[in-house]
C-alpha cells in the first residue's frame, strides 16, 4: 500500500510538472469564443534562447494591457512555450491556429524558430509577425509571414562597417552556431560585406563552427588564435556567445568580439562577466535614444509595470502586437486573410522602434543600434540609417 | 598548426576528459554494483549545481563549506531517488527500473524548469578559481589544474573505500549476487542507498567544477553531460572505475581533437561521441577495461 502510493505521488508530481513546463498558455475559461479575439503567441521560454522569449513576451503582455480592446471585443493572449526547439515551434503554430482558433500569431524569437513555423502559418493562412526573427527566410516566399525588425544582410553590413571602419580590422575571424539560421545568415552577410570592404578575398582568415548547447568552445577558439585575426564576429546565443567569450579571454585573446542583437540579454554579462567588458554588437533599439513619441509613452509604461529599463526584444514585441491589432482595426474583421492584407499594407506605423514600413516582402527597413558592454551595462555608442 | 596550438589544445583536451571522467565516475558506480543504468545520474548533477548556487547566493556561509553541503544534500536526494523510484522495482524485470529511470530523468528535469525557471543562471564563482596561468605560450586557466587533481583523489578514495573497508567489500559482493550476499547478513538497502548516496554526491562534486568552468546553469545542462559521461562508461567498461576515468578522458581530448584537426567536422562533435560509442559496442563491448562477462548455467 505503501509503495502504491509513493508511485501514485510521483505520476501525479510528473504530470503537474510536465503540465506546468509544457505550455504556460494564459487561457481564461468562461468567456465565449464570440467576444473574445485572441492573439496566439509562441516564443521560447525555455530552453537556448529562453531570456530572448521572455523579454519579447514581456513587451507583449504590456501592450496587451495597455490597448486590450479592440473592435468592441476583448484581446485574448495565448502563449505557448516552443521550448527553443525546431519541431515544438511547429507544434506550436499549429496548435494555435488548430486548436486555439487564433486569428493572428506574435513570434518567435529565434529565425531557426520562425523558419519552422513558416510552412504552418501559410497553409493556415493565419499571419504572423515575427518581433527579431532577422534572417531573409523567415519571409521569403511566404505571404503570411512579416516582421517588424530589420533583416541580417543589413545588419550583418552594420558590424562588417564598424569593424573595418572603427576597429580598423582588415582580417576577421568568424565563429558561427551552424544549428542557427540567424548565425549562418548573420555570419554570412558579415563575411560578403567585410570582403568588399577590405577588398580582399583572403580577409577572413577562419571560419569556426559550433553547435547550440555546446559548453566548451576552447578548441574553435585556439585554432582561430592560431591565424591571429584583428577581430572575431561570432553572432550566437547569448549564453553560449558569454561562454564562448569567456573562454577566449581565459586562453589570452585580447582581440576584439562582435555579435548580433541576440547579445542583448542580461545573461550575457551575468555568465560572462569581466570577460565580456568591451564586446560590441548590433540591437534594435535602445532606451537612451528613442526614436517616436510611442518609444517615450512604451518606456515610460515598461518601467512602470517591470521597474526596470526596457530592451530591444521587449519594444519588437510590443510593436508586433500594435500592427496586429492596427491591422485588425483597419480590416473591421476578426478574418486572418483579412487582416493579413492589412498587416501587410502598414506604412509609416508609429512603434516603440521606429516607424515601420513592411516591404513586398513584410520586412520593415529600419536604423541599427550598436552597443557596447561597458562596466556590466550595454552603452548605447550610435546609430546606423539603412540606406 | 604549431607546438604551441597542439599543446593548447592538450591543455584543453584534458580539462574537458577530466570534467567528464569525474561525472563518469558516479555513473559506472552505481552501474558496477547495481547493474542499473541510472539516467537520472545527469540530472542529479543538475540538481548539484543548482542546490551550489542558490547555497551561494542566499547564505553567507563561505563557499568551500556550500560546495560541501550541497554535494551532501545532492547525494541524499539521490538516496531518496532511489528509495522511491527504484528500490519499489527491485523485483521486477531490469527494463522496468530502466524505464523508471528515464522517467525519474524527465521528472527532475521538469522540475527544474519548474522551480528554477528556463531562463539561464549564471554560477557564482567564488574569486580563487578565475585565475590564468600562462606557461609559455599556453594559457591555462587554475580550474582546468584542480579538475584533474579532484578526478584522481576521489578515483584514489573510492579505489580504497570499495577494495579495503567492509562496506566496500559489501558492494562487491553485492554486485555479484543479491541473494546470496543477503543471506551472508548483508544489509542490501542499507548499501544500496551507500551506493546511491556516493553516486550523487559524485555528481554534485562534478557539477559544481562544471559550473566553474562553464558557470551557465540550466535546468536541462545535464541531458548532454549525462549521455557523454554514460559513454565514457562504456568506452571504459561500465562498472569499472578507472575505466570510466580512462573513457571520460579518451572522450574529452577525442572531442577536442576532432575540432583541432577536422575542423571541417566541428558541427558533428556529439555524433563523434556517439559513434564512438557504437564503434565500442560493436568491438569490444565489455570496454576497455571491463570484465568480462560469463553466464552462469
Amino acid at each position: 500500500m505503501k509503495r502504491k502510493l509513493w508511485l501514485l505521488l510521483l505520476v501525479l508530481a510528473l504530470a503537474v510538472s510536465t503540465l506546468a513546463g509544457c505550455s504556460q498558455s494564459e487561457e481564461t475559461g468562461g468567456s465565449s469564443d464570440a467576444d473574445v479575439i485572441k492573439i496566439g503567441v509562441f516564443e521560447p521560454m525555455t530552453g537556448a534562447n529562453a531570456a530572448g522569449g521572455e523579454m519579447t513576451v514581456e513587451g507583449i503582455e504590456l501592450a496587451n494591457e495597455i490597448k486590450g480592446e479592440i473592435l468592441g471585443k476583448k484581446v485574448e493572449l495565448v502563449i505557448v512555450d516552443n521550448k527553443s526547439d525546431k519541431v515544438e515551434a511547429a507544434n506550436a503554430a499549429s496548435r494555435l491556429i488548430e486548436k486555439d482558433e487564433v486569428v493572428a500569431i506574435i513570434g518567435s524569437y529565434g529565425s531557426s524558430l520562425s523558419m519552422a513555423a513558416g510552412d504552418i502559418v501559410n497553409k493556415g493562412q493565419v499571419p504572423a509577425v515575427g518581433c527579431s526573427p532577422t534572417n531573409p527566410l523567415v519571409t521569403l516566399n511566404n505571404d503570411y509571414y512579416f516582421r517588424v525588425c530589420f533583416i541580417d544582410p543589413f545588419q550583418g553590413t552594420v558590424m562588417a562597417n564598424y569593424a573595418f571602419n572603427e576597429l580598423g580590422a582588415k582580417k576577421a575571424a568568424i565563429i558561427q552556431d551552424v544549428t542557427q539560421d540567424y548565425s549562418v545568415g548573420l555570419s554570412k552577410y558579415f563575411v560578403d560585406a567585410f570582403k568588399e570592404l577590405t577588398g580582399d578575398e583572403d580577409s577572413i582568415v577562419e571560419i569556426s563552427s559550433y553547435n547550440t548547447g555546446d559548453q566548451d568552445f576552447t578548441a574553435q577558439l585556439t585554432n582561430v588564435k592560431g591565424k591571429n585575426p584583428d577581430v572575431i564576429f561570432a553572432p550566437g546565443n547569448y549564453g553560449e556567445s558569454a561562454l564562448l567569450i569567456k573562454q577566449a579571454r581565459d586562453l589570452g585573446m585580447d582581440t576584439p568580439i562582435l555579435g548580433g542583437d541576440t547579445w542583448e540579454a542580461p545573461e550575457l554579462v551575468e555568465i560572462g562577466g569581466d570577460s565580456v567588458e568591451g564586446t560590441v554588437f548590433s540591437t534594435h533599439f535602445t532606451a537612451e535614444a528613442p526614436v517616436t513619441d510611442v518609444s517615450g509613452v512604451f518606456l515610460e509604461e515598461y518601467k512602470e509595470k517591470y521597474n526596470k529599463e526596457a530592451n530591444a526584444f521587449a519594444a519588437l514585441g510590443y510593436d508586433a502586437y500594435m500592427v496586429i491589432l492596427d491591422a485588425i482595426e483597419k480590416a473591421d474583421s476578426t478574418d486572418p486573410k483579412v487582416i493579413r492584407d492589412k498587416i501587410a499594407e502598414t506604412t509609416e506605423f508609429m512603434g516603440a522602434t521606429g516607424i515601420i514600413t513592411l516591404d513586398e516582402n513584410g520586412d520593415a527597413v529600419k536604423s541599427a543600434v550598436i552597443k557596447k558592454v561597458v562596466d556590466g551595462e550595454f552603452e548605447y555608442l550610435t546609430t546606423v540609417e539603412p540606406n | 598548426m604549431g607546438n604551441q596550438g597542439l599543446l593548447q589544445h592538450l591543455a584543453n583536451g584534458i580539462s574537458l576528459g577530466s570534467l567528464y571522467a569525474l561525472i563518469a565516475i558516479g555513473y559506472t558506480m552505481v552501474y558496477g554494483i547495481l547493474r542499473l543504468i541510472n539516467f537520472a545520474h545527469g540530472d542529479i548533477f543538475m540538481l548539484g549545481i543548482y542546490i551550489t548556487y542558490y547555497g551561494i547566493l542566499f547564505t553567507s556561509i563561505p563557499w568551500w563549506i556550500v560546495f560541501i553541503l550541497a554535494s551532501v544534500l545532492t547525494g541524499l536526494i539521490g538516496l531518496l531517488l532511489e528509495k522511491v523510484a527504484y528500490r519499489p522495482l527491485r523485483e521486477s524485470p531490469r527494463i522496468t527500473i530502466l524505464i523508471s529511470a528515464i522517467g525519474a530523468s524527465f521528472f527532475l528535469q521538469n522540475f527544474g524548469i519548474v522551480v528554477f525557471g528556463g531562463r539561464p543562471k549564471a554560477f557564482p564563482i567564488p574569486n580563487v578559481f578565475n585565475k590564468v596561468i600562462k606557461l609559455g605560450g599556453v594559457s591555462i586557466s587554475l580550474i582546468t589544474f584542480i579538475i584533474p587533481l579532484v578526478t584522481l583523489l576521489l578515483l584514489l578514495g573510492l579505489t580504497y573505500f570499495i577494495t579495503k573497508t567492509k562496506t566496500g567489500m559489501a558492494m562487491r559482493a553485492l554486485s555479484k549476487d543479491y541473494e546470496t550476499a543477503s543471506l551472508m547478513g548483508i544489509d542490501i538497502n542499507r548499501i544500496i542507498s551507500i551506493t546511491f548516496f556516493i553516486g550523487s554526491f559524485l555528481a554534485a562534486v562534478g557539477g559544481i567544477m562544471w559550473g566553474i568552468r562553464y558557470p551557465q546553469l540550466m535546468p536541462l545542462m545535464g541531458v548532454m553531460p549525462g549521455l557523454k559521461c554514460f559513454i565514457a562508461a562504456v568506452i571504459g567498461g561500465i562498472g569499472n572505475i578507472t575505466g570510466a576515468v580512462l573513457g571520460g578522458f579518451i572522450l574529452g581530448l577525442g572531442e577536442i581533437m576532432l575540432i583541432a584537426l577536422l575542423p571541417k567536422l566541428t558541427g558533428y562533435r556529439d555524433a563523434f561521441a556517439f559513434i564512438l560509442l557504437i564503434v565500442i559496442l560493436l568491438i569490444k563491448p565489455t570496454g576497455l577495461m571491463g570484465e568480462k562477462i560469463t553466464e552462469k548455467v
